[in-house]
């Protein structure tokens, strides 16, 4: 169950080349956007992002997970099994509390802030 | 009486840890809450086996492909194997969830073409990994005709009655297993009125006791669904989902964990996560099994016997 550190090519065609430096380790907080599950837990459990970015999440256990709000405040994401992805782009600033809703131990938080200057969306 | 018959909790926990562990069929008879020991299978098999005898198959995970277990249907087709080869046919089985990995209709199929092999009448309760689907509505649409709100039921046995509970449904943030207000008032209208003399059996997936809050095996509102059931002399309580045995008794309540029939799962706080448990490919069939219930008329007793697929 011990899952390799270095990301296999399946993952890294599916996030994208954007992760190339944050997928080596499991600790990829430095990739904004990027939560992956490892071990039924949500890393980095609380993300920090500008509104309209998209949040991508990576199920790295041999189990399925999903990621559920906990207000309801955005779209579920299937079932995801080994290696899937889901990525829901937050366009309103606030706290999203969320967990796994196989696992509800599992919890983790989107913190969308407000971007500032012209590109404001919000 | 037997050097099992003293009160001292965590010794006859480790007894019962070792002799699950060790692979043995062991059949425990539960008097005045007190277990007794009556030895490996060969003599269980031998003694009085009248009354009712029914099985718990659990965690079947149709779909299943991962290391742990490249091949989740053959080991189910094993476990109804060893159903079909027992000396004595149960009245029925009773299925504690997660009859499926991912909730799909051809896991759904593939699991009942294996299972009704055992041409038995199989009472199904869902696990967490059945209601995946994206409208939740798969397990009702096979399982839940007959059965109140998300599946929930009951039914009666040579004077033993079942209870067949759904607690993977509708989980809450940083919670662990739910059964929920309605399901609740439901239960406690169910047994109302029933005789305190009856034998109760109540399964669900997620335990109904609290094995291991970290890693979610428990449920939230699990004692107040006991308390309705405090005037009984006889609770048996039957979940899955932890993939290995657990027992536990409680006064009048003998709590039950059965081995899944997919992969085994680490014993709480061993592994970094209760994730699926890689062990060498000649211990697998250690780990996975059926569980063997007999109830013996007018004494009030149970015995569970917990039968590995192999050793």
């Amino acid at each position: 169950m011990l899952r390799p550190l270095i990301a296999s090519s399946v993952l890294g065609a599916t996030v994208g080349s954007v992760l190339a430096a944050g997928v080596l380790f499991a600790r990829a907080e430095a990739t904004p956007g990027t939560v992956f599950i490892d071990n039924f837990i949500f890393n980095p459990k609380a993300v920090t992002v500008k509104a309209g970015t998209t949040v991508t999440w990576t199920n790295r256990d041999d189990i399925v997970h999903g990621i559920a709000s906990s207000n309801n405040a955005f779209k579920k994401s299937p079932a995801m099994d080994t290696d899937d992805t889901y990525s829901f782009t937050f366009t309103t600033p606030g706290t999203y509390q969320y967990f796994c809703y196989l696992h509800p131990q599992m919890v983790g938080s989107i913190v969308v802030e407000a971007t500032t200057g012209s590109n404001a969306t919000q | 009486m037997s050097e099992f018959d003293h009160r001292d909790g965590v010794s006859r926990r480790k007894v019962l840890e070792c002799m699950t562990w060790c692979g043995t069929g062991v059949l425990w008879t539960i008097s005045g809450g007190v277990p007794h020991s009556l030895g490996i299978m060969g003599e269980a098999q031998a003694a009085d086996t009248r009354g009712l005898t029914f099985l718990q198959i659990s965690d079947s995970h149709v779909g299943f492909d991962k290391p742990a277990n490249p091949n989740a249907l053959g080991t189910l087709e094993e476990a109804i194997a060893k159903v079909n080869a027992l000396p004595q046919k149960p009245a029925f089985m009773i299925h504690t969830g997660d009859i499926t990995h991912l909730s799909k209709e051809k896991e759904f199929d593939d699991a009942d073409h294996i299972i009704s092999q055992s041409r038995l009448d199989v009472h199904y309760v869902p696990g967490e990994h059945d209601f995946v689907d994206t409208d939740r509505k798969i397990y009702s649409e096979r399982y839940g005709r007959a059965a109140k709100g998300h599946g929930w039921y009951s039914f009666d046995a040579n004077g033993v009655h079942f209870i067949g509970l759904v607690n993977t449904f509708d989980l809450k943030a940083g919670g662990l297993g739910n059964l929920g207000t309605e399901q609740l008032e439901w239960l406690e209208h169910d047994v109302k009125g029933r005789s305190a003399s009856s034998p109760i059996v109540l399964f669900a997936h997620v335990p109904l006791w609290t094995v291991y809050q970290d890693w979610g095996w428990g449920t939230d509102d699990s004692a107040q669904a006991l308390s309705y059931l405090k005037k009984f002399g006889s609770v048996t309580v039957l979940n899955g989902h932890i993939h290995q045995v657990m027992q536990k008794v409680e006064g009048n309540v003998t709590f039950h964990t059965a081995r899944s029939t997919a992969f085994p799962q680490p014993a709480p706080g061993t592994a970094p996560s209760p994730g699926p448990m890689k062990v060498p490919e000649d211990q697998l069939r250690k780990m996975l099994g059926i569980a063997n219930v007999n109830f013996k008329q007018n004494e009030q007793r149970l015995a569970i016997v917990d039968s590995p697929l192999q050793g």
